[in-house]
């Protein structure tokens, strides 16, 4: 009994210790003090006011945005036609290729980066927000490419043979039936891709063109001065985006799931 | 609808030989079952005819047309699957509307087409439910209204009852049927359910390990079969080793050890289509083929040869029983007069040669 009470405690402790720093970013986002700390003197939205006139940090916010949003459209596409490919045909070198698209998972991000770079500076390309698009997509086609398999595994052949022998082409065939089947991973791999684009720090920094800055980059810059009360505020825009986002994404799911079965 | 013809149809997939050599023809408007056990080559046979697998070689025709090389999508079958397969994102009326789409009908003449197929396998009023709320039997009844509903060519039906309870299975297959004769689409039916190949078919195709052992109607598969394979597999059946005595114009005479000579007629020993048991001559090794419910039991002791019940497998209205005469064990399945035979007891057995088969030796087991 008392280990298991000792236990519990332990992991009260540690996800504590996890969870803490956000809740603090969270709470001192309406801080009215200057001076960014506790103890919290009176509420306030000041900070995100000035958020909302900070040219910079609007740029850089409209930046990741279509970032984000690129990289999910380029890496679900790219990761379903991957999957259609692995889990429905069979060709030589099947298993090399699933592990080389899912090697970016595994390679660490900074040499992941830095191989990009070198290998742009070979084909004498500068830095661009079109490199970044690329590498971010990169980054993202593992998930994108796990997620969407582990669907496509669980639906069975018989649908498509059924549509293929009632005159359906195979593109229709994908139109009709296996793409509305795919669709909650295809969804959820599009949510994965963006949050990692809109989270990514380390493989930005390194592609990044000189001027541009990204939600996470310009973050970064601001710290290197102070801590401003202001990025309290945009850490809290941040932490709603990337958490309230697949929270929506999954009550809208289950919305239309429950309409249909 | 259209007759479907197979000439010398082969299949391998990578060393696997899954059909060796089949030749076949599905009349127009027939009703035809290929029943094997599991891994016979029937679903391959029925899935390079959909279009689904291509044959390895050999030729696959439509009515007059070699449809080898016309993909799925432009064959006009109907394909009911095992497990249903309704699309589960759609309506019940957009699964039978599916095929329509595909086939320039306008939308009026399109819902029409949905209502009478919904009448066919008389669910008329499901229309706007979702798959998921059916029934199996019910998903299965719409899987056949989507495939005919497009008046297919040729209907095919990959083993559409096998997901179904016993009950449920029964009352389907009746209804399958019935349904088949009113709208008389040639129909090619795979199985492994002896009693489905025998209550439905115009003609049973016996497949085992890749091969075509027999094609017959249902009386001529089960009363002569071609091999020793045909006859073990449909219905419950003794095959003894014998030898043959000698034959004559009408009648082929076999000696086995438990039961003496037997004069088997030629016209049972020589199935049709093979012939195998024509080929008998004097002095070849054979094998006698009894029914089982065609070895009568009596009361022990006269001239007919005696056995001992080993066991008694009791049915209600029949009874099954294991019988041993030396060493030599035996089944027989009897309708039951007033009391069944005991386990222990001695009885003796009659056999109706007319009801048995000469058969070659099985050299493929």
């Amino acid at each position: 009994m008392r280990v298991w009470s000792l236990l519990k405690f332990y992991t009260v402790l540690v996800y504590a210790f996890m969870f803490a720093p956000i809740l603090v970013v969270l709470a001192l986002a309406f801080n009215a003090s200057q001076f960014g700390g506790f103890p919290i003197e009176g509420l306030s939205l000041r900070w995100f006011y000035k958020l909302a006139e900070n040219e910079a940090i609007i740029r850089a916010m409209r930046t990741s945005l279509a970032l984000g949003a690129l990289t999910a459209l380029i890496a679900t596409t790219l990761g379903v036609l991957a999957s259609l490919a692995l889990v429905r045909y069979q060709f030589p070198g099947k298993a090399f290729i699933t592990t080389f698209l899912i090697s970016p998972v595994l390679v660490p991000e900074t040499v992941l980066a830095v191989g990009l770079l070198i290998f742009l500076r070979w084909l004498h390309m500068p830095r661009s927000f079109a490199l970044l698009v690329i590498g971010h997509s990169i980054i993202a086609l593992p998930f994108i490419v796990l997620v969407v398999q582990a669907r496509l595994v669980g639906i069975r052949k018989d649908y498509e043979e059924a549509a293929r022998s009632l005159g359906a082409s195979p593109f229709q065939t994908f139109r009709e039936v296996t793409l509305p089947l795919l669709l909650p991973a295809v969804f959820a791999g599009a949510l994965f891709a963006f949050t990692i684009s809109f989270d990514n720090i380390t493989a930005t920094i390194f592609w990044r063109p000189s001027g541009l800055e990204t939600v996470p980059t310009q973050i970064f810059g601001m710290l290197r001065n102070s801590v401003s009360p202001e990025i309290n505020a945009l850490g809290f825009v941040m932490i709603c985006i990337t958490v309230g986002l697949p929270l929506l994404a999954g009550a809208v799911a289950r919305y239309f799931s429950r309409k249909k079965i | 609808m259209a007759r479907v013809e197979l000439v010398n149809i082969r299949k391998s997939f990578g060393a696997l030989k899954a059909v060796h050599g089949a030749d076949a023809v599905f009349e127009e408007g027939s009703f035809t079952t290929l029943l094997g056990p599991s891994g016979c080559g029937k679903t391959t046979i029925l899935r390079m005819i959909s279009g689904l697998e291509s044959p390895t070689s050999g030729d696959i025709f439509i009515g007059e047309r070699r449809i080898n090389d016309v993909p799925v999508h432009k064959r006009n079958l109907g394909l009911v699957f095992q497990n249903y397969a309704l699309f589960p994102h759609r309506t019940i009326g957009e699964n039978i509307a599916f095929g329509l789409k595909y086939r320039n009908i306008s939308p009026s003449d399109m819902a029409q087409k949905v209502k009478d197929a919904l009448d066919i396998v008389r669910l008329p009023k499901v229309q706007d439910r979702y798959p998921s709320q059916l029934s199996g039997g019910q998903q299965q009844r719409i899987a056949l209204a989507r495939a005919i509903v497009i008046e297919p060519d040729v209907l095919l039906l990959d083993e559409p009852l096998s997901a179904l309870d016993a009950n449920l299975r029964e009352d389907m297959r009746v209804e399958l049927k019935a349904i088949q004769d009113r709208i008389g689409v040639t129909s090619i039916f795979v199985t492994h359910d002896q009693s489905e190949a025998l209550a439905m078919s115009d003609k049973i195709i016996v497949m085992s390990a890749g091969r075509i052992e027999q094609i017959g109607t249902p009386e001529e598969v089960y009363n002569t079969p071609a091999t020793a394979f045909v006859a073990g597999f449909l219905g419950a059946s003794n095959m003894l080793p014998a030898r043959v005595l000698g034959r004559d114009a009408s009648h082929i005479l076999l000696e086995t050890p438990e039961f003496g000579q037997t004069a088997v007629a030629l016209a049972r020993a020589a199935a049709l289509g093979t012939n195998r048991g024509a080929t008998l001559s004097t002095g070849d090794k054979a094998l006698l083929m009894i029914r089982a419910e065609k070895l009568t039991l009596g009361p022990a002791g006269g001239d007919a040869p005696q056995a001992v019940v080993e066991n008694v497998d009791y049915q209600g209205q029949l009874a099954r029983y294991f019988l041993r005469i030396g060493e030599t064990r035996l089944q027989a399945i009897n309708m039951i007069d007033a009391a069944p035979f005991l386990a222990g007891q001695t009885v003796s057995l009659t056999l109706n040669p007319n009801a048995c088969s000469a058969l070659p030796e099985d050299t493929s087991a």
